[in-house]
């Protein structure tokens, strides 16, 4: 499918990357949108109030982040596609629904404008540190795909990618930019509507009689239907059978959770977004995403000046993690150095795939500006051995 | 005994509300003496003897003995999480506005954890009927003290019983703006059935309270007897007041409980307050929402 033109304003813009990422969820079809104010991913919702009346949309600023991310899902079976929008301490509050989400395997989008924490932190500044939260914040086992831009051209398409992904796999998507991305402003091209590939949701086509909610017919991911179109669904938190009836034993829980589990793993090739530069032959690997990606640009190429071997691997979608291709490499290459503005969180999961093999470097920072690309080159000096 | 007490009568003419009922999923985890399956019962009737399109009826329900209304009732239903059917249910039905959208939850998950969803949906009005079944107590976990359990009531975290003032519901309801408010007891079937008809048929927040007894936790707990006693007392107690002031309709320990319908005035709706005003504000430019 292609995307309604009618809400497409394709053309050159100059807008930041909460803006951007606005757009994109106009361009995904999204129309239907539940925020809660927070620094500094308001600029998403402002924009989204301004231009949702003009294109037949719904906006509504619900009274805290835990009713946003439980009214995009009512939104969802309504029929909708939908996302909330937040930042940090928002995002905390919300992941009770995304474990509802998952479970109920309600397609919506998280965005998570990440700032630094813990609690209040730092408002108006950068971090990532959200980055394992994103994945495990929710309690119980589930699994979510998340993804990481690094520039507001990237807010816009990979706001419509993260739709897309959470419409092919049923699953709540978290889309984690950072203050940086959402406030830096950059030229953002937006294509023709008959450009942008938007995935439209599977219904149920079958005969009514036979519909089974949660039957997914030998496959990973059942389809779907909405309220109101006379399904007599039942859609429950609990564990639950392919009729949706909650179903309290131990049979059905290993019926369902390897599936919700299953459904991204199985498909984590097909999934896996990143960018390589340099990475075949290279000796040290540096492993980034998000603003981070930038940032260690000036350092790698300083290395490379001085005759480093020295790849760059960028992570377009963080979760699922590219285990196979981090395992790859950790057999090829002799480092990994990995910039993170947080305390070490993928850096853990680099760790993990090199499984010993080669040394991984992590390159903190606390979050509240953006690394010194030195402290990434001193790092890559550090591995050089 | 004789034996022949324990056949079934096949020819029994089956129940006329199963039809609403996902009988697949009977019988259902409510303790005897419940109210809860009192009201369903008057649900069904509502349904049964409204002209509503049935494809178009959605229920939402929070967690606890209530909350699993959802999963027993024949139509779209869902149960979400603790406190939070109303704001689910705000999306679904901003999504679809044909859709007429019922939450039907307890008094804890309603008003305690889901207390600042309730009153911002009053205020805003939007176009849902709220069914609160008032049990005193938290069922589900126990029979912890809730935010309406009367004073001095015994619950499990009140050993001493409760010191705490307990909400006034139906007052609460109408001050945050909703527009239509009753409140009835599981005594009171065929009252419900009526009421909940009526406030199906309103447009905007409608809400009605339902007193139902929970003889295990609440009844056993502070030595009122069983279900049967309960209800005793909601016929000996209640005292019919439409269009009482509901400032005055706030319950004590076993006290006299005021029933009826106490609000039913007009005010927009969310969605056509947000269409009237951007037509207003926005002429030509705006895309009437219809979802």
């Amino acid at each position: 499918m292609k995307a309604d033109p009618k809400g497409v304003l394709t053309g050159a813009h100059f807008i930041d990357g909460d803006h951007a990422c606005c757009e994109g969820a106009i361009a995904a079809g999204c129309r239907f949108v539940a925020g809660y104010p927070i620094t500094p991913s308001t600029e998403v919702v402002e924009r989204i109030a301004e231009r949702f009346p003009l294109i037949g949309g719904i906006f509504i600023q619900m009274e805290d982040e835990i009713a946003s991310s439980i009214a995009i899902q009512g939104a969802v079976w309504g029929g909708k596609k939908a996302m909330t929008v937040t930042s940090g301490p928002g995002f905390s509050l919300m992941m009770e629904h995304i474990g509802y989400a998952a479970m109920t395997e309600t397609p919506c989008v998280f965005v998570d404008v990440q700032r630094a924490g813990p609690s209040t932190g730092l408002p108006t500044q950068p971090a990532q540190g959200d980055m394992m939260q994103a994945r495990w914040g929710s309690h119980g086992d589930y699994s979510i795909i998340a993804l990481s831009p690094n520039s507001p051209q990237e807010c816009f398409d990979l706001t419509i990618k993260a739709f897309n992904l959470a419409e092919r796999y049923r699953v709540p998507v978290m889309f984690m930019m950072d203050e940086c991305v959402g406030h830096m402003t950059e030229r953002v091209i937006i294509p023709p509507a008959d450009q942008i590939n938007v995935f439209e949701r599977d219904f149920y086509k079958g005969p009514k009689e036979e519909f089974l909610p949660y039957h997914t017919n030998g496959k990973l991911i059942p389809p779907m239907v909405k309220a109101g179109d006379g399904y007599n669904i039942h859609v429950t938190g609990l564990t639950h059978d392919e009729r949706g009836y909650p179903n309290i034993t131990v049979a059905t829980q290993e019926k369902l959770i390897p599936r919700l589990i299953n459904k991204i793993k199985m498909n984590a090739d097909t999934i896996a977004d990143y960018r390589e530069d340099q990475v075949e032959g290279a000796d040290i690997v540096v492993v980034t995403y998000g603003i981070t990606s930038r940032t260690a640009i000036p350092a790698i190429e300083q290395a490379r000046k001085e005759g480093l071997k020295v790849g760059h691997l960028r992570l377009i979608v963080v979760w699922p993690f590219p285990e196979k291709l981090i395992r790859e490499i950790a057999s090829e290459a002799s480092a990994f150095v990995v910039p993170e503005l947080n305390q070490g969180q993928i850096v853990y999961e680099v760790e993990r795939c090199a499984a010993g093999k080669v040394p991984v470097e992590l390159v903190p920072h606390v979050g509240g500006t953006v690394h010194n690309p030195k402290d990434i080159y001193n790092a890559i000096m550090k591995m050089k051995g | 005994m004789p034996e022949e007490l324990y056949e079934i009568e096949t020819d029994v003419p089956s129940n006329t509300v199963e039809e609403f009922l996902r009988m697949d999923r009977m019988p259902h985890i409510w303790c005897p003496g419940c109210g809860i399956g009192t009201t369903v019962n008057c649900f069904a009737h509502a349904l049964e003897t409204s002209d509503l399109n049935l494809e178009k009826v959605a229920v939402v329900s929070g967690i606890g003995c209530t909350g699993r209304v959802a999963g027993y009732v024949n139509l779209d239903s869902f149960h979400t999480t603790h406190g939070r059917a109303i704001p689910f249910a705000t999306g679904l039905k901003l999504a679809n506005p044909e859709l007429k959208v019922v939450v039907y939850s307890g008094d804890g998950d309603l008003t305690a954890i889901g207390g600042n969803h309730f009153i911002h949906a009053c205020r805003r009005n939007l176009d849902m009927t709220v069914i609160l079944i008032n049990n005193f107590i938290y069922g589900m976990t126990g029979g912890q003290v809730a935010p309406t359990t009367p004073m001095t009531a015994t619950a499990s975290t009140t050993p001493y019983g409760n010191f705490e003032q307990p909400f006034n519901l139906p007052y609460l309801a109408e001050s945050c703006g909703a527009v239509y408010v009753a409140r009835w007891t599981a005594f009171h079937v065929r009252h419900i059935s009526k009421a909940i008809k009526e406030a199906m048929a309103k447009k905007g927040f409608s809400f009605i309270e339902i007193l139902a007894p929970c003889p295990t936790l609440y009844s056993r707990r502070n030595k009122l007897g069983d279900g049967l006693d309960q209800m005793v007392y909601y016929q000996e107690n209640s005292e019919i007041k439409h269009g009482a002031d509901t400032k005055t309709v706030g319950i004590d320990f076993q006290s006299k409980i005021i029933v009826g319908k106490f609000v039913d005035v007009e005010r927009p709706t969310y969605l056509d307050a947000m269409n009237d005003y951007y037509q207003k504000r926005l002429g030509d430019k705006y895309i009437p929402y219809k979802g």
